[in-house]
């Protein structure tokens, strides 16, 4: 099977579904000629014309305004913000228009849109290209947020994200672009082409939204991850020697609760884990879902192991991201609680 | 020695007590401004950015390049539509005062833009409207009937009572739904055009906004968007004069008009006499040919004036003079429609008289057939089963957990 980036896997993606569906039209800074900056788009608008892969102004509340329109009027528009930091000029036309058209319009007018942003940091990006906002999109109702975390995954939720009918937040978490990344930052950089995950089947597959996976399976304790995270609770477990259970939950809205659920009731221990800022970040409300489904099978208090509550530094980079030795911590103290 | 800076907000001429003065704005004589072949290069039109394209003159006469576009039939149909969302307003303002809804909002003076406009429109066309453009419903054949049970909330609301009163919502009738913040349908508008233009496609769009919210930068955005992709838009200003209680000198600054905002995106920008039927329904209709001919977008500021309040929640003679509708050189707009027809002879008094009358009728037949099926504190209402639905395509289990949880 052919092994791809996560890069590759994106593009194939839209590929497939561009092919597939007419109505599919891809957008963005960078996007049309030159392929985007971390070429996601590349070779699309030759292979499908200006109709259908442009460039656009640098106006993110034009691009996600503009596909509002678009999805309104029937095509299903896949926009590219060049980082998700830069989203925030197109909050407002996702919080209040894409989010809620279908509601407000009682299904009159839907809303088919996917807004893809490279998220995330371990890049030295700085605090303008680093960010993880994931939570700004799970608190509104009508969105729906995907976090990929590997080229397998991306293809797949993306054509689903695609294909579904209503607008979804598309989170590439852009230090896995090129590679597996479990926060080692001082190792060699890896490859997917070593990764089972990188085996990317050609053509068109579908990885459900609302589904998370079991990345690894244990019996003393459960790790919440997403995105780059995985990676990294996946090294902190193995280096740890802890009989963790890792799940990738792939989609934060709608979230797939069954499968947290059935881990923290058997493993009776919980560590949640996110790049962004803690404080009433999405692990909030994974703490909150697992003390209220899972109280009297919990052994210790859940914990989580996040990004501080400052903005991304950039000199500190290492020591903001939540590497393998803080996640293996809170996995030995939860233990040990 | 180096002046001190000077900080400077602007005011309008007059506030509450003073004497209601409009000889700042001028207005050019009707029938005065020319009309521009529709191919024409915008930058040749530059000055239509700064005058006022009007038909109707003060003797109620037709004249100029402008007009001669509509039938006698077309145009006794027009104060028709004009007529019924007056007496629709004034019905449903009332029926906010008794408790029957939570808010109104008018278009008292401003009933001939978004009438006459959709007039020029074809079907399939698509309006991205604000708050105050229900004559693209009205005109367009929307029964009132649903537009009340909206505005009541009731259990016949096409929209299951999760909107504020007349933020509507009809595809088919090219009405996209309201919104209720502000300018963020204006680029949508453009979005919705480049995409019938992506498509191959003959609809266009039209975008609405108010002279306050030109200040947000979706309007940048839209104009910038419009402009690069020449999109089949027409993007219209309805300038009333009043952003709530703020004059238009603040959106505008130092500004001209707000037509001339177009000029910097090369986007033809006309202004019109909004109060003047003929001349809105003229000027629509050539900027809807630019668009439907792959020539691009057109900027219409739509000069009118706010005669009621902002809306039920404003009390409009905290900030500016009782008189000053009565002031406003561009006069009522189903007046002066009225004495034109009167002068074509299709018309008279004691006929404006009658429909008047019977139009009284309809809309409050229209009424009680709404409040049969309930007003937002009485009668029937939507369901509480309706607060979960919609939110997805497919309802997603937290929801589901929440909606039984309200146990329903």
């Amino acid at each position: 099977m052919p092994r791809k980036t996560m890069i590759e896997a994106i593009r194939d993606a839209m590929d497939v579904a561009m092919e597939r569906d007419e109505k599919v039209v891809v957008f963005g800074e960078d996007v049309g000629f030159f392929g985007g900056v971390f070429r996601c788009t590349q070779g699309l608008q030759q292979k499908y014309g200006k109709n259908r892969c442009f460039d656009t102004p640098i106006s993110e509340s034009g691009i996600v305004g503009t596909a509002i329109g678009m999805a309104a009027y029937g095509l299903r528009p896949c926009v590219e913000i060049q980082f998700a930091d830069y989203m925030y000029p197109a909050y407002d036309q996702l919080t209040q228009e894409a989010a809620r058209i279908r509601y407000r319009s009682n299904g009159d007018f839907t809303c088919p849109i996917v807004v893809r942003m490279p998220t995330g940091g371990g890049i030295f990006g700085g605090q303008t290209h680093s960010q993880s906002p994931e939570a700004l999109f799970t608190h509104v109702s009508g969105l729906k947020t995907v976090v990929p975390s590997n080229p397998y995954d991306a293809k797949g939720l993306l054509i689903a994200a695609i294909e579904d009918p209503d607008p979804v937040i598309f989170l590439e978490p852009k230090r896995l672009y090129n590679g597996p990344f479990d926060g080692h930052y001082e190792r060699p950089v890896t490859s997917w082409s070593k990764h089972e995950l990188g085996e990317v089947p050609d053509g068109h597959y579908i990885v459900p939204l609302g589904q998370a996976i079991l990345r690894r399976t244990g019996a003393a304790i459960t790790v919440l991850a997403y995105g780059t995270m995985v990676h990294v609770a996946l090294a902190a477990a193995e280096e740890m020697g802890i009989d963790a259970e890792v799940i990738d939950l792939r989609t934060l809205l709608p979230l797939d609760l069954d499968a947290i659920v059935t881990s923290v009731k058997k493993t009776g221990r919980c560590v949640v884990v996110h790049e962004a800022t803690l404080t009433s970040g999405f692990g909030a409300e994974l703490a909150a879902l697992v003390q209220e489904h899972c109280f009297y099978h919990l052994e210790a208090p859940v914990a989580r192991v996040t990004g501080w509550d400052t903005p991304y530094p950039h000199a500190q980079e290492w020591d903001y991201f939540p590497g393998p030795a803080r996640v293996g911590r809170a996995l030995v103290e939860t233990m040990e609680a | 020695m180096t002046e001190a800076l000077r900080f400077h907000v602007p005011e309008p001429e007059v506030r509450p007590g003073g004497t209601p003065d409009f000889s700042n704005v001028p207005i050019p004589k009707a029938g005065s401004v020319p009309r521009p072949p529709i191919d024409v290069d915008p930058s040749e039109i530059r000055d239509l950015a700064f005058s006022i394209i009007r038909v109707l003159n003060r003797a109620g006469e037709a004249i100029g390049p402008w007009s001669g576009l509509l039938p006698d039939e077309e145009l006794l149909e027009g104060l028709r539509h004009m007529m019924t969302l007056r007496a629709f307003d004034a019905r449903m303002q009332m029926a906010q005062r008794q408790g029957k809804t939570s808010f109104y909002m008018q278009h008292l003076g401003e009933e001939a833009v978004s009438c006459a406009f959709r007039k020029a429109l074809e079907p399939g066309d698509m309006n991205f409207p604000t708050y105050r453009q229900a004559g693209l419903l009205i005109a367009g054949g929307y029964p009132m009937v649903a537009m009340m049970n909206q505005i009541y909330s009731n259990e016949a609301d096409p929209l299951r009572g999760r909107q504020l009163p007349i933020m509507y919502s009809s595809k088919a009738h090219g009405f996209f739904s309201i919104s209720g913040n502000l300018a963020t349908q204006y680029v949508q508008a453009v979005g919705w055009a480049m995409a019938s233009a992506i498509s191959g496609d003959t609809r266009i769009a039209a975008g609405w906004i108010g002279d306050g919210s030109t200040a947000e930068s979706d309007f940048h955005s839209a104009l910038v968007f419009a402009s690069t992709y020449k999109a089949p838009v027409i993007l219209n200003v309805v300038n009333n004069q009043w952003a709530i209680s703020t004059f238009q000198g603040i959106a505008r600054g130092g500004a001209g008009t707000f037509a001339a905002r177009g000029l910097g995106f090369g986007i033809p920008a006309l202004r019109v006499d909004g109060n003047d039927y003929l001349a809105v329904h003229a000027v629509a209709r050539w900027a809807a040919e630019r668009a439907r001919r792959n020539l691009g977008p057109t900027l219409i500021e739509h000069v009118t004036y706010r005669a009621g309040a902002h809306s039920t929640s404003d009390d409009p003679s905290a900030y500016r003079p009782k008189e000053e509708s009565a002031a406003w050189p561009l006069g009522d707009p189903i007046i002066r429609l009225k004495n034109h027809l009167i002068r074509r002879g299709v018309w008279s008094e004691e006929r404006h008289a009658q429909a008047e009358a019977e139009i009284l009728d309809s809309v409050i037949a229209a009424q009680r057939e709404a409040e049969k099926h309930g007003t937002l504190h009485s009668g029937n209402k939507p369901s509480v089963r309706d607060m979960f639905e919609g939110v997805y395509a497919e309802m997603p289990p937290h929801l589901r957990r929440q909606r039984q949880k309200a146990g329903v």
